[in-house]
């Protein structure tokens, strides 16, 4: 068993969970206290002592489903046939009918009898009913075969689309709610929903097992292994994983603001105040004992960012606008623009709104940045920003850039970003591709990177944040 | 390879006679005497409450706002009959307010009274022993809760809202059960307090801190729990309702609002709809009611329309 810890905590830090050594310690100690044939105890307990953020729980759960399904749980459907006995035994309304098939995968179900034992398991909120419709419907659906390096992610895809959830939805929907009444058919609606989640996870879960008993825990792991919300690749995120990004960046903007905050206030030390110091020396006989400091001058830096929010880089951009917003008082002042091949100003929408997200949704639907045929144009975006703004450009000015550099064959015109470095005090370039693909095909990244004091690297939220810390 | 157990390793170090006896049989245990104290806890809750007992380590709790992490202590507190000793942190708490303080007014009035007497054969090392003593220690949580002999849980309340460095004071009582005082030397537990932290998560606590503690988070709970728990804190709700009740806060926590409806505020409605004698929410009652659950106008609005399907009338 400890061996079988320590593949799992090898594999959680691989996933990017920092797990230290004491914490390996703690889980050993845990498992020698609790009852290890209870898988969800076994869970909790290493979750507890090997997990330290909330948000990393779910790549702990893949993780965990991965190494302890087999091990742990009983024996998968086709072993042996007292594989199914225990589930038979907790006594299902439709258990006496399925015992004899539910031996193996290689009887399986008719697919109405399949829709039917779905639709009564979930009515009925039956789970055992449920994991055993869940693998049958996994080996008549699914179409596995045995060693292809998949995460199922595919097989899942297969075996949902083949069970129509919106029919079994609407057919659960029905059942609860015969009234005609907004509400109650509302609260129906959600119940199913949260009805067919069930049968997600346990058509999931199926998958998996067929999956670690096909390739064995470790292999699988690495395919199926899920990175941290920080670790999300922003430019090629997934609906779903956006919505997660979305909701990562809220506290991490916070958490950024609070940090930031908190080092200004503990650097609070300008130089020695004469006056003050001799002042206070009367009280210990002219000796000055107690050093006296001038409040430092807050030097807030000035914030300009030029976004490029045309489709590729687009939820880049909105991230870095939702997090400077979100710690603006950090800086002296913040002024966004948005660009595709034309420019325009966006710090309005950012004035009295208390949720910078508001603003970057009205961003998406109002700026006026399309000025001839909606394809990136770096070059006549930063001219026209220079022709329109030059003069705010002060000293103070740390100038944003954000951008992936593609500029769809168009002329460059570096020398204004040339220009506006030598008015401002910095310019940073912030690139959400890969530094690898920098300068390939219309990427002339290098041809504005002599002007920059630098061009970062900005894939994911982490980098982001690291680099948005930096500057104030 | 001899392992102690980790509450005898942890009786050894701090030199106590005999070992304390364990507060939990199991999981299970945990379930039934929290549920006793009207805390439905979920096997999560259960399995690191037990751990904490069984490991002798803090636990730290994590969570949206009005979901039970201070419950939790309180209830575990209830649970093994212990008192607890709460630790409220907030920007600024420093040694002085968390560990200990000396009391210097009686230090003052101790030295002037020796020198009334008139006794000037008292010598300076008598007087300094004397007034470096228990006597002259104003205890605070922390120590309170260490130097306790009666059984104590204690509560580190929203610890992500001090300055990290106020952080590092706690990881010696955190790991070791004890407290250093310079002028008395290390003060160590009487026994092994359970001791919960919680958190809102509005800054990242340092790794030290999480290292010593285990970790648990609490969500939401699922339908039927909220239903349970509803069941259990208020009197004379029908179960009928009480399941209606979760199941329009689930719904309302679906939507995309400022600030979902936490488990208290469910309670408080929960409450309300009882004590106007209702026995099911039709729409009118939850229009009436929703600023119970929703604290933001918006949110209001945006909940009328979306799960009753009308709009907010200003009348």
């Amino acid at each position: 068993m400890l061996n079988v810890l320590a593949d799992f905590v090898g594999e959680l830090r691989a996933a990017g969970l920092p797990v230290s050594m004491s914490e390996h310690v703690d889980a050993a100690r845990a498992m020698r206290v609790i009852d290890l044939g209870d898988r969800t105890a076994l869970r909790d307990s290493l979750a507890a002592t090997l997990v330290k953020d909330g948000d990393h729980l779910p790549a702990f759960y893949t993780a965990f489903d991965v190494f302890f399904a087999t091990r742990v749980a009983t024996p998968p459907s086709d072993a042996t046939p007292d594989g199914e006995a225990p589930d038979g035994d907790a006594g299902s309304p439709g258990s006496g009918q399925s015992q004899g098939d539910g031996g193996g995968a290689s009887a399986p179900l008719s697919a109405d009898q399949l829709a039917d034992l779905l639709y009564r398991a979930l009515r009925d909120g039956d789970s055992t009913a449920l994991n055993r419709g869940a693998r049958a419907a996994v080996a008549r659906y699914a179409g596995m075969e045995p060693g292809r390096p998949v995460g199922g992610t595919y097989y899942l895809y297969r075996t949902l689309r083949s069970l129509e959830l919106e029919r079994l939805e609407a057919r659960l929907t029905d059942e609860r709610s015969a009234e005609d009444d907004q509400l109650a058919k509302r609260l129906a609606r959600d119940e199913a929903r949260a009805r067919i989640e069930n049968l997600k996870r346990a058509v999931e879960r199926a998958i998996r097992e067929r999956l670690v008993e096909d390739r064995g825990s470790t292999a699988l792991a690495k395919s199926v292994r899920k990175p941290l919300p920080e670790d999300l690749d922003v430019m090629h995120a997934n609906r779903e994983e956006l919505a997660q990004l979305e909701r990562a960046l809220r506290p991490l903007s916070r958490k950024l603001a609070t940090r930031l905050a908190r080092r200004r206030r503990r650097r609070r030390r300008g130089p020695v105040d004469l006056r003050h110091t001799v002042r206070r020396s009367l009280s210990t006989g002219g000796v000055p004992l107690d050093l006296r400091f001038k409040p430092p001058r807050p030097a807030k830096p000035e914030i300009v960012v030029i976004a490029d929010v045309s489709g590729s880089v687009a939820s880049f951009a909105r991230f870095t606008l939702h997090l400077v917003h979100a710690i603006s008082s950090q800086f002296s002042k913040v002024r966004s623009f948005v660009f595709v091949d034309g420019l325009d100003e966006v710090t309005d929408y950012f004035d009295g709104v208390d949720d910078p997200a508001v603003a970057v949704a009205r961003i998406n639907a109002e700026a006026d940045v399309v000025a001839f045929d909606g394809h990136s144009d770096y070059g006549r975006a930063l001219l026209n920003f220079h022709e329109r703004f030059a003069n705010d450009i002060t000293r103070r000015t740390t100038i944003l850039i954000l951008g992936d550099g593609r500029n769809n064959y168009h002329q460059a015109h570096a020398d204004v970003v040339a220009d506006l470095r030598r008015r401002a005090r910095n310019v940073f370039w912030l690139n959400p591709e890969p530094a690898s693909y920098w300068n390939s095909g219309d990427s002339i990244i290098d041809q504005y990177a002599p002007y920059c004091d630098r061009v970062v690297e900005c894939r994911t939220l982490r980098q982001l944040e690291a680099f948005v810390g930096e500057l104030s | 390879m001899t392992s102690l157990d980790p509450r005898q390793e942890l009786a050894k170090r701090l030199g106590l006679e005999h070992l304390p006896p364990v507060h939990f049989e199991s999981a299970g245990d945990v379930r039934a005497r929290l549920a006793k104290h009207e805390y439905l806890s979920d096997e999560a809750i259960a399995s690191v409450a037990f751990l904490a007992d069984r490991l002798a380590k803090p636990v730290l709790v994590e969570g949206p706002a009005g979901t039970g992490k201070t419950a939790l202590a309180k209830a575990v507190a209830d649970a093994v009959g212990a008192r607890l000793v709460r630790l409220q942190c907030y920007e600024g708490l420093d040694e002085s307010k968390a560990l200990y303080e000396w009391n210097y007014r009686k230090q003052l009035l101790r030295i002037q009274a020796g020198r009334s007497e008139d006794q000037a054969q008292e010598s300076w090392s008598e007087l300094e022993e004397d007034i470096f003593s228990d006597e002259f220690l104003l205890t605070r949580p922390l120590l309170e809760a260490i130097s306790a002999t009666d059984p104590v849980v204690l509560l580190i309340d929203e610890v992500d809202r001090v300055e990290l460095e106020t952080e590092a004071l706690l990881l010696e009582i955190l790991s070791e059960y004890q407290v250093s005082i310079p002028e008395l030397g290390t003060i160590r537990a009487q026994q092994i307090p359970m001791v919960f932290l919680t958190s809102n998560n509005t800054r990242e606590l340092s790794e030290a801190l999480k290292r010593r503690c285990l970790y648990l988070y609490i969500g939401y709970p699922d339908v039927q729990r909220e239903r349970d728990i509803i069941l259990a804190r208020v009197p004379g709700i029908s179960t009928a309702l009480a399941e209606q009740i979760a199941e329009v806060v689930r719904s309302l926590r679906t939507l995309d609002l400022k600030k979902a409806p936490s488990v208290s505020e469910t309670l408080d409605w929960a409450r309300t709809l009882v004590i106007l004698g209702r026995e099911e929410i039709g729409a009118e009652e939850a229009v009436a009611t929703l600023h119970i659950l929703l604290k933001y106008q918006s949110d209001i609005e945006r909940a009328t329309k979306e799960i009753l399907g009308r709009t907010v009338s200003l009348a």
